[in-house]
């Protein structure tokens, strides 16, 4: 909402300037974008040029002598319209427009000690212009004083503060809205507006109807004004309208808009002579056509409320005007419709349809007692700025409520919530700036409140009830009273303390933190990508059947789905870091996944890792990232989390998504529980070694992990064995392992491999797997014919089943 | 015999001073005091000896025997020393060649502050909750005193799945969870870190974002608790001197409502372009929770009241590390990431 401060001096006596205007209604809760002046332009004085001649060296450049009062000019002007006798705006030498400074100088060798300045000049947005203002610069009225400054007399000497209010304060869309919130701050009383006119004899009644066939309508107000004067507005009208943002047309239309901008409540002005005797209001048939004022033809649903002529519709109600009923140059006789509409009806036709500074009104909701007051304030108007006659009475319905709200509150409960302690009186002094008249009660007895009581009178009473005027409609309940009275008494002298509630230890996910801290200590970096992606990376590096979780209505076509999978996003960061020369990405990222099955929406937090290049960085140790690498970084996560002994790598290709390399890839499974995939990325998906993996953490962690307990050393020494056994190239190294360990038996403590081999000395089907047995026991020392038997046990059993050989 | 035995004692003396290496020296001991050696030989010899002189010779060669033998040792610690010495210089290496790096990875400056933020409350008895990132309507906005078509709504563009389901605006909805899953409707004290998601995307504003949101409910909880919580919680984040500013605002989930203003951290108040020439920064919006935020979740407005904040953690983040696009956040690149890869005393 634009304020023009000339406007609202209207009602409220004020004088400070417009950046204090604005820091003050910032403290009670209103924030502003911009404060300040209408036009942003010094040293403008209005000339008069004497005479007029081409410039020599041009084709369209004049060269004038202005007399600006003090002096003559000579100035150089490209204007077309300039010409000898014309007053016009100066800017002197010096001058500070909105384009920059205006400084003395030659122009094509003649001298120019200033400017003749256009409206645009001055700053206006080029839609405020009038049509002959586009063309050239500005043809002041004949009898402009010469030499006087310019914006005052232009009626232009106005300061603009752009606000951006909540969305509870509709009622400050408006003037009188603006000037009861700054007399609350300043301790000024609130103008009466006028709303005088005379009416004639006749009764509206007698040829006019009303009628409302909705429930989306609580009042319905009009009246008709005859006789009217099409012209332009007075200067002021024009320049309030355009500080605030609306373009001026014709006296009557501006009316219309000043009206609303004064009072609130939108107005719309029908030419009567269109009209069939008759408005109605009613929701839209589907599919039902209507022209707007705009020129444009809506296509309207049965959600929309219009208004008819009894036979179509002629307006979208709360939103804009037809076209066919509109007022033109020719019109004569006007029906003014002041009226209310269901606010969440309106909402949802203007996001539909249009906005409009009517719908954006309609939506906040309006004051009824205003509906009448815009209605008397529009004939008011029409009679002195347009000649109009005002028909008697008025066509109305009307079911609403235009007594004012009352709320009923505690002194104690406002200390309480506000956490201080003010005096009765001052709490009362709030409402009474605020213009809500009070009552104070107790159980026994109530009185009502003139604002001169001392607090000693007030003692005995513990509840004050205040009389809300409908124009708040967002005071409804008594904790809204508790923010006025914080709002307008201030609350930044409160003594901030800690609540006092019973201690207890806070609590944190430390899971979580103990992962991304170790993954971080193996030398990966945390990246945090967004989760919506494209449809084609959405479902890439999963096998589950579920549904793509879409947007219904996305910003772009790259961000239209929810990802069921992290590694796409680390794909994504891989090749922006490459494009950037760098090559060894090592990166990890905790985040959700989502996933739709059926009806249901669902999500779980992954773990997902990306590595690529070299991994290990120094002069000594550097090593290209392989499988076993990024093996090596999901094995150490899942020992540390405790599951040692519990996973296990499963190349099942049946299970494994395409986008990884069939030969190079794995299902992680923790208790035979398949919790995540890892593998190089399929070449034909990237060209480079990239290796990934991704575990659903949520069903890792349901997995429970006993504490930490601990166990006794054994006293007694263990004794090492190294075994290299042949076996045909599909046994895998885990297979044998498994075997092993059966045999050896709980004597067998631990087993590592050392060394595999194929090549020469191995046939070629085959390979050798080294391992490192360590024997122990917790009881006592093994002897060497024990240990001798276990390891031919495991050689006997690991033939048997895996047809193993000792290597020679 | 007893002057062999001197001369055999003088000669050997004389080979172990002329020794000058270790196989030298080890040669003497051979000659001398091996099993063959000669002094051995003498004590061999000792047969043809009568019972008088045997004891007399045979405690001389034995003294002799360790005379020569401590010399020996001697100079053999010798040897060892030089040989240790020459070692060492030997083994001497550029200490300024680079070491065997340990490649350390990096925390990501969000989940820094998220953390840093988390240690805080949980150090004054909160605990930290989570909820879905994929949210409903009722969740999100109803349960928030946000009916549909309500026109705060407008304040968050949404991202929609269905009419019902939406990617959550505003970790507030995590509120309204945390007060339904309390069946015994007993105090909260929480705060709840998260992504959120609004339909925004400039140098300023991205589409994703993080939040953290803070509820406590319990009797008597004032205006004054709020402050003093976030003087806290702001003074620890951005700075010990600054001060606070509530500033009335408006939230459909709080009566009454306040944004917080903080001094600028850049310019002590005194007004710069960061602060817009104001000398306050806004970094929080805040306020009592609303009665009927308490009642549709199942807490009565007469005998519990409470306080509601939020904040954008991105914003917090990028002032704290001096990040000037808030889109570096989420591009990832590796030598971005890579500067948050230490202890930040």
């Amino acid at each position: 909402m634009k304020l023009s401060t000339n406007f609202v001096k209207d009602y409220v006596d004020i004088d400070v300037d417009v950046k204090t205007l604005a820091e003050d209604m910032t403290r009670v809760g209103n924030e502003y974008d911009s404060a300040g002046n209408l036009i942003n332009a010094t040293k403008l004085v209005i000339g008069e040029v004497k005479e007029c001649e081409m410039h020599p060296d041009s084709d369209h450049l004049h060269v004038c002598k202005v007399d600006v009062g003090t002096q003559v000019l000579n100035i150089v002007c490209g204007a077309p319209n300039v010409r000898k006798g014309l007053k016009v705006i100066v800017a002197l030498d010096g001058a500070e427009l909105p384009g920059g400074t205006i400084k003395k100088g030659m122009i094509r060798g003649k001298e120019s000690n200033g400017m003749l300045c256009s409206i645009a000049e001055l700053g206006l947005e080029h839609k405020f212009l009038s049509p002959a203002d586009k063309e050239g610069i500005h043809e002041l009225p004949a009898d402009a004083p010469v030499g006087k400054e310019v914006i005052p007399y232009m009626q232009m000497d106005d300061g603009v503060i752009d606000f951006d209010l909540t969305a509870n304060r509709g009622d400050l869309l408006s003037i009188l809205g603006m000037a009861y919130e700054i007399g609350a701050i300043y301790d000024k009383k609130v103008k009466n507006i006028d709303l005088s006119f005379k009416e004639n004899s006749e009764n509206i009644n007698d040829t006019f109807k009303v009628e409302v066939k909705t429930e989306n309508c609580s009042i319905f107000l009009a009246k008709k004004v005859k006789n009217i004067k099409i012209e332009e507005s007075p200067a002021f009208i024009k320049n309030r309208l355009i500080a605030s943002g609306i373009r001026p047309i014709n006296n009557v239309v501006d009316i219309s808009n000043y009206v609303m901008l004064e009072t609130g409540q939108p107005l719309h002005f029908y030419d009567a002579d269109t009209l069939k005797g008759k408005l109605e209001v009613r929701m839209a048939r589907q599919g039902e056509k209507l022209t707007t004022l705009d020129g444009n033809e809506r296509i309207l649903s049965a959600n929309d409320i219009v208004i008819s002529d009894g036979e179509k519709a002629i307006g979208l109600a709360g939103v804009m005007g037809g076209l066919e009923t509109e007022i033109t140059e020719n019109t004569k006789n006007v029906i003014i419709e002041s009226a209310i509409f269901d606010p969440i009806k309106i909402r949802m036709t203007s996001k539909e349809i249009l906005r409009s500074e009517a719908s954006n009104r309609f939506e906040k909701g309006l004051d009824p007692n205003r509906t009448y007051m815009a209605i008397k304030r529009a004939c008011n108007m029409l009679e002195k700025y347009a000649g109009g006659e005002v028909v008697g009475n008025i066509a109305k319905y009307d079911t609403t409520d235009l007594s004012n709200r009352k709320i009923e509150i505690t002194f104690e409960n406002i200390n309480r919530i506000l956490g201080m302690e003010i005096p009765k009186k001052d709490t009362l002094d709030v409402f009474r700036k605020l213009g809500f008249d009070c009552k104070v009660k107790n159980e026994k007895e109530e009185k009502n409140i003139n604002y001169t009581e001392s607090e000693k009178d007030l003692q005995k009473y513990d509840i004050v009830e205040v009389s809300v005027p409908r124009r708040r409609g967002d005071i409804t309940i008594k904790e809204d009273l508790i923010e006025e009275v914080g709002r307008i008494y201030g609350v930044n002298n409160i003594q901030g303390k800690l609540p006092d509630i019973a201690p207890k230890a806070g609590s944190y996910d430390k899971v979580t933190r103990e992962i991304r801290n170790k993954m971080i200590s193996m030398g990966l970096n945390e990246t945090l990508s967004y989760i919506l992606v494209n449809d084609k990376e959405a479902k890439m590096f999963t096998k589950d059947n579920t549904e793509l979780v879409s947007l219904l209505d996305p910003m772009t076509e790259e961000r239209n789905t929810l990802r069921h999978s992290i590694i796409p996003s680390l794909l994504k960061i891989y090749e922006y870091n490459k494009a950037r020369n760098v090559k060894d990405v090592s990166i990890f990222e905790i985040g959700k996944a989502f996933y739709k099955q059926g009806e249901e929406y669902g999500e779980s937090t992954k773990l997902a890792v990306l590595m690529t290049g070299e991994y290990y960085l120094g002069i000594e140790n550097k090593k290209k990232v392989n499988f076993y690498v990024i093996k090596g970084i999901i094995e150490e996560l899942l020992d540390y989390l405790g599951y040692n002994g519990r996973y296990s790598l499963v190349a099942d290709e049946s299970k494994l998504p395409e986008e990884l390399h069939p030969g190079q890839s794995a299902l992680i499974n923790v208790n035979n529980d398949i919790i995540g995939i890892i593998g190089r990325v399929h070449p034909s998906i990237q060209k480079e070694d990239i290796y990934v993996l991704e575990i659903d953490l949520d069903r890792l962690l349901d997995k429970k992990v006993s504490k930490m307990k601990y166990k006794e050393i054994s006293k007694y020494p263990n004794v090492k064995k190294d075994l290299a056994l042949v076996v045909n190239k599909e046994v895998t190294s885990q297979e044998l392992a498994t075997l092993i360990k059966k045999a050896g038996g709980s004597s067998l403590e631990n087993i590592e491999v050392f060394d595999v081999y194929e090549g020469k000395g191995i046939d070629q089907n085959k390979k050798s797997i080294a391992y490192s047995l360590t024997f122990e026991r917790p009881d006592r020392t093994l002897t060497d014919e024990e240990i001798n038997e276990l390891v031919e046990k495991i050689i006997d059993f690991t033939n048997k089943k895996a047809g193993a050989e000792l290597r020679k | 015999m007893k002057e062999e035995i001197e001369k055999i004692k003088k000669v050997a003396i004389e080979s172990i001073e002329k020794a000058t290496n270790a196989k030298e020296l080890e040669e003497v001991r051979v000659r001398y005091l091996g099993k063959k050696g000669e002094l051995t030989a003498v004590l061999r010899g000792m047969g043809n000896l009568n019972a008088e002189e045997r004891p007399i010779i045979g405690s001389l060669v034995n003294v002799v025997k360790e005379e020569l033998e401590e010399k020996i040792n001697q100079k053999e610690k010798e040897y060892e020393l030089a040989e240790l010495n020459r070692k060492l210089k030997e083994e001497t290496i550029d200490i300024t060649l680079p070491s065997t790096k340990i490649t350390r990875g990096s925390k990501h400056p969000l989940n820094r502050i998220i953390e840093e933020v988390e240690d805080l409350f949980v150090s004054m008895g909160y605990d930290v909750v989570s909820g879905p990132e994929l949210e409903t309507d009722e969740y999100c906005f109803e349960r928030l005193n946000l009916p549909k078509g309500h026109p705060a709504r407008d304040m968050q563009d949404s991202f929609y799945i269905t009419s019902e389901y939406l990617l959550r605006t505003q970790t507030s909805a995590v509120q309204a969870r945390t007060m339904m899953a309390n069946k015994e409707k007993t105090p909260i004290r929480v705060i709840c870190p998260g992504k959120t998601y609004r339909r925004d995307d400039d140098a300023t504003h991205s589409h994703q974002f993080s939040q953290v949101e803070g509820l406590v409910i319990d009797k008597n909880i004032s205006l004054a608790d709020l402050k003093g919580t976030l003087e806290v919680f702001v003074r620890k984040m951005l700075g010990e001197n600054l001060e606070l500013r509530f500033r009335p605002s408006y939230f459909p989930f709080t009566e009454p409502s306040y944004e917080v203003d903080v001094t600028c951290f850049k310019c002590g108040g005194k007004g710069c372009n960061l602060c817009k020439q104001t000398g306050w920064i806004e970094v929080l919006g805040s306020g009592i929770v609303h009665p009927n935020v308490l009642k549709m979740n199942g807490y009565d407005p007469e005998k519990y009241s409470g306080f509601a904040f939020g904040t954008g953690l991105d914003r917090l983040a990028m002032f704290k590390y001096g990040i000037t696009d808030i889109r570096l956040l989420y591009q990832n690149d590796v030598r971005f990431l890579k500067q948050f890869d230490r202890c930040d005393r």
